[in-house]
Order: structure tokens, then C-alpha cells, then sequence
């Protein structure tokens, strides 16, 4: 049923569940439900920065489908005062903008919650419970977007007006908002939404009194922040890193990735002089071409990279194994999305967690950072490149599509630090002072040989990769003293490889007899459940939030340190705490609980709160 | 005894002899044609003077593709995966836009399972030299139809292939690839002289070389055979290489010969037999093509040939030096570059 075909409003009934103290202050969530396609990203921005330009920590989270133009599609923003951005399972106000799901999301509202709509809408009949506030958006923006093909886009911004008056979000802050995200190039735009904008509030001032309990208020949780994607962060740390081959094929969501990074190397990336370009980034035929290239890019002494998702990453597994067997080092980023197959393209999850880290046939194992937030999409991007240039493998990143293509909020970008790692590499004279090398001989003891890259002008330069069995010199060999030498020593370097990895952050709760353990997005649900456990419930907990595969030896201690410790998994599988069975002692094992979520929303600590009491209830 | 003195080895324009341009012993059956190939590569990258080490070798997987190991065991080699050595091959180019790239494929892996990467790397024309070792089978997993089998083909059990065969060169010449050719293992001095012309050529050379598998296609009712081939090798040429470097004046009579100057000044004379050839056109390149295979006769020569068509390496505008070896000045932007990113998202 149409919502339009509702019986005619009814006179609203006080909302049940009013308050305490009458006012809600930047605790919050605001959800616009709109239809893909329909131009109401600017505006979602704009909101979402003007109550981050308010000193109020805020996180954007973009629920889209699958299809360019015409299904629904929500966009979240959650306030919060204390810091918790994970998404908010709650929707407490709506801005109801799309006649295709307005009945559906006005039934779903918690008790209390306030919902903004578009006049013919009609929703005020669904339900008597909630603050209701109607507004004509046709009739709004026709006198301030004169021109009628605009009107679509531009009135959206009419929302953004109303909700900064019912919520006392500085209209200075909009403005600002609007004209940086707009930019000095299209300043007539930015005025055409700005008049909007200003509509928006003429009409909420005069025709909507307030009912509800939320507002916002400044603060000063976010000076000298970024507003950024995780995408856009890893392209970043990627170009920092020195990357300088990059082969892809599109895929949501890890096409805005290879897109962001393009646009940066065009910036940054050419030479002054001559105007030349010190990187390729090639858009390969598909998956095995793109890890293809990479590899051979890798073997020839680029930092290379790929990223994809999920689909990809299924293509990529042969040449990962050689890569591995071969030892090149090679960065691959997966911004996970939900499978298998095409699944839920544009949903989130953390579904390749087991797989990455043994992906391909015969003995792999394979290092993976698990990036939480932009700055460490950024510095774990210089981080895999070191990594994979001095252990000589594939390193992987594992982000998802939360992290990738949803807004957050982050510290500056830090410049790295340290100069690049570029590993263990012969040049011509070092051959020559040596007499030679043994391209996989353990002559550091550390597991990894040295080598050379093709071009090399020296006779004893050159060496022969291959998929095939070698002895040390890597020369052809299928005797099985040698298969094992070589597969025992590769492991070596995993151990070796181990200690360079990225510390985890752990927090130690005085008396917790419980520990959460999460990678990644995970860390937002799994703080705030912390919390919430603590503060609802009276069960006080720790966590520990894994950075990178292999497990840091800090997991087998805090596991040690607890009765039971809850691993919480963004996939049905529970894959984190499957690949934790495979190499924690079995006295670790045994204290393992798991929590999972794979609804393809990002994980809200509700869930998980709710799942650790179920099963500490049941002891 | 005799007391002569030895002679000292034969060496090429850079003073190195045969041995650095050869490899570690064929583990291929005696008679494969891909041996032959093999030591026409070891003579050409040697009369060139080319240096070993300038050289990359990159391959997929078959017989054919195991070669990389048995010339220029002073370059390095990469024997990848099946059908890819087209992504590898591309991949390390970008890496190092100087190495001479070579990649030895076979027909099942250029014509089956990478066929997609054979065709994008055409419409690339990626710079490299491009061998497909043509035996109409897969020799490693023994002796299956590839997908250049001819129509009515048959394998030593009897079975007869009921498909159309996909001729490489039709697809080099339709997508893109700047240097097409076809030759025999068996033909000793037209495969080095296109080799020799291919490896002078700037841009993507595609050769499919007819190769017999002596072991599972050399019987009879096969039209990959050292027999069928005899019967129906067609060249379009009497070809010749004439090196930059060499000392000779070029001569020819116009009208009987055609001379086309390649990149590094080297020289490709072709000389008419039944008919006058011109490489560059491409349209009549296809048709000589179908007419040929109409008449169930292996045009070979030097079918297609464009020497000014930008390369990949050209079309990416990639800095001189090998993207490889910059220097981290060079690739990792200043701190001021970061301070103002970071303002842009405050
Ligand atoms: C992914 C994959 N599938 C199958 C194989 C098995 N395989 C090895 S070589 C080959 C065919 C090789 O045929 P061709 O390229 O014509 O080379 P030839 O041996 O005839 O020279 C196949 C199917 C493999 N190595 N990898
Ligand atoms: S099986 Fe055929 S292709 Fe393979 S080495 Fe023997 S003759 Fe050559
Ligand atoms: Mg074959």
C-alpha cells in the first residue's frame, strides 16, 4: 500500500514516551530516506559537516542500493556527545523524502521519534506516537529554484533548512558547509541551494513549532578533524607510500579507491619538470589480469597494487599462491562487501577474513592489516608496501565497504615517518663485490633471501621465477627435501614478519572477567557495547581491537587474562574466531565466545551488547 | 694429434659468445618444435648483440611455456600461470618501460584460457615480443585439442575436432597488435629473420609459430604436423633482416622487394615471390588471411606490420627512468602536499 492512499491525517495524539528533562542533546541519529539517483548526497553531506563544524562528533553512513537511480536509499548521521559513532540501531529522526519506503520506515520508528515529511506523504495516520512535522517541498522550492530541471536536486536542501531550525544547527555552519562542498567553481549553484536552504528555515520557523526533544548544541570534540572516507584515506596513504603501479577492475566498493587515488597521482604524482607521470594505474581487462599485473610489476621492482572486493579477490587467488610461492611482494586491498557472489553489493561485511588469510591452494598463508579508521587506512597503506617489499609477499588490507565509502571522522593524515622499506634488493655492484647470490637462500636468517630485479645490468643477475618446485639457487627441483626446505622457510618469514606488524589497541577494564576481541569496523559496536555492558548490565569487560594476521602474541595474553572473551564477527562464520582456532593453544580456544552480525548494515553495539548478555546469562 | 690452435669462440657485436645466450638443458621431447624455436631465439637475441640481462622472459604454463628456462640464462624469467603471461609481461613493463620483453606462450594458453588477456594485450599493443609455440594441442596435459585445432583435425585416438580453429593472427591484426606474423619451427631462416624483425620492432609483435608436437599431433590426419606442413606451407615472402648495425648497402630492385625501416634503424626487406605483399594493409592483411585458411594452406611471413602506432608504455606517459628504481623523492610527495590534503577534508 502507497502511503498516499493512507485515510487523510488524524489529529496527532501526544507522542507516549516524552523525554526526561524535555531535551536530548547531541545524542542522536537522523536518518533521510531518499531515492537513489535523486541528487540528495550534497545535502546529506552538507547536514552532516555543518554539526561536525558544530564541535559535535558525528559519523555518515550511506545505506544505498544496488541500482544508479530509482530504489531507496538512507542516509544516517549519528550525533553523539561521548564519541560513539558506530551506527545507532535506532532512527530517531526521519526525513521522510520517498514515497516508496515512508510507510516502512515511519512503522519501524522507536517510540517518540520525530519524522519530517513531504506534505502529500500524509503519514501522520500510521502512527500516533511520534512527533510528526509536514512540509510542502514542491511548493517550497519553485519560487527559489526557478528553473524546473534543478528543482529536483535543489530541494532537497529544503530538509537540510528545516532541520537546522528544529534542531538549532547554526545556519553560519550550513553556509560554510555548502559553499566548501560546492567549491569556488560552482558558486551558483552553492547560492541556488543556499536560497534553499534559507527557505527551508523561513517555512520551519513560522509554520512548524518544535515537539521534540532533540537538539544540537557545539562542543569542541572536533577541531582539527578530518571529514573523510576510508577510501580516500587508503589512496592517500598508497600514494605517501610510494606506490608506483596500480592495476584494478571496478567493483563497488572499492572502485572509489582506485578512482580517489587517480585523481591524487594526477595531482601529485607528475613530474614538475617534464609534466611525466611516476606511477601507472592501469584499469586491467578484469581480477586476474589486474593481480596479474601487479605481480609482474611486483617481480620487476614496483611497489604494485590492487584493490577489489570480494568477487575479485576469488579471481586473484591462483596468482596470489604463486606470488607467495614465488615470493613478490604485491599489495592487495579488499574492501569487503557481502557474497558470495554479487550478494549484497552495496552492503557491508567482513566476509573475507578466512580466506585472505590462506587464500589459493597448497601452504599459503598470507599477512592482512585490518584498518579501523581513516588515519589507519592511510598509515597501514605505507605499512603493506613495507611489508611486502620486505617479506617479499602478498600483503593484504582488509577493509569493508563501512570503512571504504562511509564518512568519518579522523585525526590528521600523519606524513609517515620513517623512509620506505624497499627490502632486500642486489644491485649490480652489490653482485659484483659478492660474486654472486642464491635467490632463495635464508642468508640473514630471518627466512628471506635476497634478490634482483629484471634489467639488472650484470651477468649474475638474473634468476628464474617459477610456480614450479626450486632449490635455493632456484633452479628446477621436485625432490622433497628440497619442496620442504624452501615451504618451511617461507613459513619462517611469516614468523619473522610477525614482529614488524602494527601493534592491536587494547583497553584492560580493572576486574573484567570478560574480553571483547574485533578487527576493524568492528571497533566502533565493540567500544560502545563495552559500555554499554558496563553501564546497563553492571558486567564490566575489556577489549582488544586485532590491527593485523598473524595474531599479535598480546591476543594469547589477553585471552589468558579473561574467563571468557567474545570475538565479533561481521559475517555468519564467525571467521575472525575460526582463523583464531587455528593458531591459538587450545586452553585460549576454549575460552572463545562468538558474536556475529551479517545483515549487511554496519554494526551497531546494540547487537552486540544483546548477544554477550544471551549468552552470559546462560553461563 | 693435430696441434692446431683452438679457436677462440665466435662472438657477437658486444663481445659475448654463444653461452650467456643460451639456457639450461630442453626437458622437451627430442623433435619438439619447440626446441627448434628455442635456438632460433638463442641465435637471433645473439646476432643482435643484445644484452642478456636487458631481457625479461615471461611465459604461462605448457610445454611451451617451460622454454623461458632453456635461452638467455643471463635474463631473468617469470614461468607464471596458465594463459597470463600477458598480465605479467604487461605488469613488469610498467614497472621498467626498458626491458625487452619476450614472452613464449603456447596455443592453449594464448587461444584458451588466456585469450582474454591475449586480446586486451593486443588492443594495448603492449611492447613486447609475443610468441605463440602453435601445436594445435595441449602437449603437457597430453595431447587434448587447443582451441587452433583446424575443423576436421583429428588426434591420435580417432576423434575429430568439429570446431572452427581461432587464428591469432586475424585477432592480432583485428585488435591492435602492431607486428603480426606467422612462421614454422621448421623454417629455419624465415623464423629467424621475423624474430630478429620482431625483437627491432617497437611496439607488439605477434608471432604464431606452427610447432609440431612430435609426441601427441604428428600423424597423420593431424594439420599441425612436420608433414602437413610441409605440403601446405604458404610464404607471402622471401624475408630478410638487415640489422642497424650491420655494414652492408642495402639493395633492391623496386618492384620485386619492399623495404620497411623499423624502429632502431634495422631494415625488413621483403621480397615478392607469387605475389606483391604490402604488410601495412591491414584489410588486405585479414583477407589474405581467410582466403588462405579457405584454401587450407598456413600463410606464413610477415603479415601485418604498422612501425609508428603508439605503444602502451608511450600511451601512459611514464618518466624516463623505470618506475622501479625512483627514488623515494620522487615518489612520495612532500609533507606540505599532505598539510594541504588534510586542510581540503577539515
Ligand atoms: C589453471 C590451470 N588449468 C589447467 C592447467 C593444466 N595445464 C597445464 S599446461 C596446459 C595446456 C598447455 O597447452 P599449450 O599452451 O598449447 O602448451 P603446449 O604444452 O602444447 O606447448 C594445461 C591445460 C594448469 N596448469 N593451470
Ligand atoms: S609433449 Fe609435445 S609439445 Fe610437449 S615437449 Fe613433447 S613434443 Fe613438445
Ligand atoms: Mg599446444
Amino acid at each position: 500500500m502507497q502511503a498516499s492512499h493512507q485515510p487523510p491525517p488524524m489529529p496527532a495524539e501526544q507522542p507516549q514516551r516524552l523525554p526526561r528533562g524535555g531535551r536530548i542533546v547531541n545524542d542522536f541519529s537522523i536518518q533521510v530516506a531518499t531515492v537513489n539517483g535523486s541528487g540528495s548526497q550534497t545535502a546529506n553531506l552538507v547536514l552532516m559537516r555543518s554539526i561536525f563544524q558544530m564541535g559535535v562528533p558525528v559519523s555518515g553512513k550511506n545505506l544505498f542500493p544496488s541500482n544508479i537511480q530509482g530504489l531507496p536509499t538512507w542516509f544516517t548521521i549519528r550525533a553523539n556527545r561521548d564519541g560513539y559513532i558506530a551506527r545507532k540501531k535506532e532512527i530517531d529522526f526521519l526525513v521522510a523524502m520517498n514515497p516508496e519506503s515512508a510507510r516502512e520506515d515511519v512503522l519501524a520508528l522507536p517510540p517518540g521519534a520525530a519524522v519530517l515529511y513531504d506534505e502529500p506523504l500524509q503519514l501522520t495516520g500510521l502512527r500516533s506516537d511520534l512527533h510528526y512535522y509536514a512540509a510542502p517541498f514542491d511548493r517550497l522550492v519553485a519560487p527559489v529554484c526557478p528553473e524546473a530541471k534543478l528543482r529536483k536536486l535543489v530541494r532537497n536542501m529544503i530538509y537540510v533548512g528545516i532541520l537546522a531550525e528544529l534542531l538549532g544547527i547554526d545556519p553560519e555552519q550550513i553556509r560554510k558547509a555548502l559553499y566548501k562542498q560546492f567549491g569556488e567553481r560552482k558558486k551558483k549553484a552553492a547560492d541556488l541551494n543556499w536560497g534553499a536552504v534559507q527557505a527551508g528555515i523561513d517555512y520551519a520557523r513560522s509554520n512548524l513549532p518544535k515537539t521534540d526533544p532533540y537538539f544540537i548544541e557545539p562542543m569542541d570534540r572536533t577541531a582539527g578533524k578530518l571529514v573523510i572516507e576510508g577510501n580516500t584515506a587508503a589512496a592517500l596513504g598508497c600514494m605517501f607510500a610510494g606506490m608506483t603501479v596500480c592495476t584494478w577492475y571496478p567493483i563497488t566498493p572499492s572502485s572509489s579507491l582506485a578512482e580517489a587515488l587517480m585523481a591524487f597521482m594526477e595531482r601529485f604524482r607528475r613530474d614538475p619538470e617534464t609534466g611525466k607521470a611516476t606511477y601507472a594505474i592501469v584499469q586491467a581487462e578484469d581480477e586476474l589480469a589486474s593481480i596479474g599485473m601487479a605481480v609482474g610489476a611486483g617481480w620487476a621492482g614496483a611497489r604494485a597494487m590492487t584493490c577489489t572486493s570480494g568477487p575479485g579477490i576469488s579471481l586473484m587467488s591462483e596468482f596470489v599462491g604463486l606470488a607467495y610461492f614465488a615470493e613478490i611482494p604485491v599489495v592487495i586491498i579488499d574492501v569487503q562487501r557481502v557474497g558470495p557472489s554479487t550478494g549484497l553489493p552495496t552492503r557491508t561485511m567482513q566476509g573475507d577474513t578466512l580466506k585472505n588469510a590462506v587464500l589459493s591452494h597448497g601452504d599459503t598463508r598470507h599477512p592482512i592489516l585490518f584498518p579501523s579508521c581513516p588515519e589507519e587506512c592511510f598509515t597501514m597503506a605505507i605499512d603493506a608496501f613495507d611489508l611486502a617489499e620486505q617479506f617479499q609477499t602478498p600483503v593484504f588490507i582488509n577493509m569493508d565497504l563501512d570503512l571504504g565509502m562511509n564518512l568519518w571522522m579522523s585525526d590528521p593524515l600523519p606524513y609517515p615517518d620513517k623512509p620506505m622499506q624497499r627490502g632486500k634488493v642486489l644491485t649490480a655492484e652489490d653482485l659484483e663485490r659478492l660474486g654472486g647470490f642464491a635467490r632463495y637462500r635464508d642468508v640473514d636468517g630471518d627466512g628471506v633471501g635476497w634478490r634482483t630485479l629484471p634489467g639488472t645490468p650484470h651477468p649474475k643477475a638474473a634468476y628464474f621465477t617459477r610456480g614450479t618446485g626450486h632449490t635455493e639457487q632456484a633452479t628446477y627441483s621436485e625432490k622433497p627435501e628440497d619442496w620442504i626446505r624452501n615451504i618451511d622457510r617461507i613459513a619462517r618469514k611469516f614468523e619473522t614478519l610477525r614482529k614488524h606488524l602494527p601493534p592491536p589497541a587494547q583497553f584492560l577494564a580493572a576486574g573484567a572477567r570478560i574480553g571483547l576481541v574485533g578487527a576493524g569496523t568492528s571497533r566502533y559496536a565493540m567500544e560502545e557495547s563495552r559500555d554499554q555492558l558496563s553501564r546497563e548490565a553492571g558486567i564490566e569487560a575489556s577489549w582488544m581491537r586485532l590491527t593485523a594476521y598473524p595474531f599479535p602474541p598480546e591476543l594469547e595474553a589477553f585471552i589468558e587474562q579473561h574467563e571468557r572473551v567474545y570475538v565479533i564477527d561481521q559475517n555468519r562464520d564467525a571467521q575472525l574466531l575460526g582463523l583464531m582456532r587455528l593458531d591459538l593453544p587450545a586452553h585460549c580456544i576454549a575460552k572463545l565466545r562468538s558474536v556475529r552480525y551479517y545483515g549487511g548494515l554496519p554494526l551497531d553495539a546494540r547487537t552486540v551488547t544483546e548477544q554477550i548478555l544471551a549468552q552470559e546469562v546462560q553461563g | 694429434m693435430s696441434s692446431t690452435p683452438a679457436t677462440p669462440p665466435k662472438v657477437n657485436r658486444i663481445g659475448l659468445d654463444l653461452a650467456p645466450y643460451r639456457g639450461s638443458k630442453t626437458t622437451l621431447c627430442a623433435g619438439c618444435g619447440h626446441n627448434a624455436i628455442t635456438e632460433r631465439l638463442i641465435e637471433a637475441y645473439w646476432e643482435l648483440g643484445i644484452e642478456p640481462w636487458s631481457v625479461a622472459k615471461l611465459s604461462g604454463i605448457g610445454c611451451s611455456s617451460k622454454t623461458p628456462a632453456y635461452f638467455l640464462n643471463q635474463a631473468h624469467g617469470f614461468n607464471g600461470v596458465h594463459g597470463r603471461a600477458p598480465t605479467t609481461a604487461t605488469g613488469a613493463l610498467l614497472a621498467n618501460h626498458r626491458l625487452r620483453a619476450v614472452v613464449v606462450s603456447g596455443d592453449g594458453d594464448t587461444a584458451s584460457i588466456g585469450i582474454g588477456h591475449f586480446v586486451h594485450m593486443l588492443r594495448r599493443n603492449v611492447p613486447l615480443v609475443y610468441i605463440v609455440e602453435n601445436n594445435g594441442v595441449y602437449g603437457l596435459t597430453k595431447g587434448q585439442f587447443s582451441a587452433t585445432a583446424d575443423l576436421g583435425a583429428k588426434l591420435k585416438s580417432g576423434a575429430v575436432n568439429p570446431l572452427h580453429p581461432i587464428d591469432v593472427c586475424l585477432l592480432g591484426i583485428e585488435l591492435g597488435a602492431s607486428f603480426v606474423a606467422r612462421s614454422f619451427s621448421g623454417d629455419k631462416r624465415q623464423l629467424s629473420a621475423i624474430l630478429k624483425a620482431a625483437i627491432a620492432h617497437n611496439g607488439l609483435a605477434v608471432i604464431d609459430v606452427i610447432s609440431p608436437c612430435v609426441t601427441f599431433n604428428d600423424h597423420e590426419g593431424s594439420t599441425k604436423s612436420y608433414a602437413y606442413m610441409k605440403d601446405h606451407d604458404e610464404p607471402l615472402h622471401e624475408v630478410d633482416f638487415i640489422p642497424f648495425f650491420a655494414d652492408i648497402e642495402v639493395d633492391y630492385e623496386e618492384g620485386e622487394s619492399r623495404m620497411v625501416e623499423l624502429h632502431d634503424g634495422s631494415k625488413l626487406l621483403l621480397h615478392k615471390l607469387e605475389r606483391d605483399y604490402d604488410p601495412s594493409n591491414r584489410i588486405h592483411a585479414l583477407e589474405v588471411l581467410h582466403e588462405a585458411a579457405r584454401r587450407g594452406e598456413v600463410l606464413t611471413g610477415i603479415i601485418y606490420l604498422e612501425t609508428n602506432r603508439p605503444t602502451f608504455t608511450e600511451i601512459l606517459g611514464l618518466c624516463d627512468e623505470p618506475l622501479a628504481l625512483l627514488p623515494q623523492e620522487r615518489v612520495r610527495p612532500p609533507r606540505e602536499a599532505l598539510e594541504q590534503i588534510n586542510e581540503e577534508f577539515r
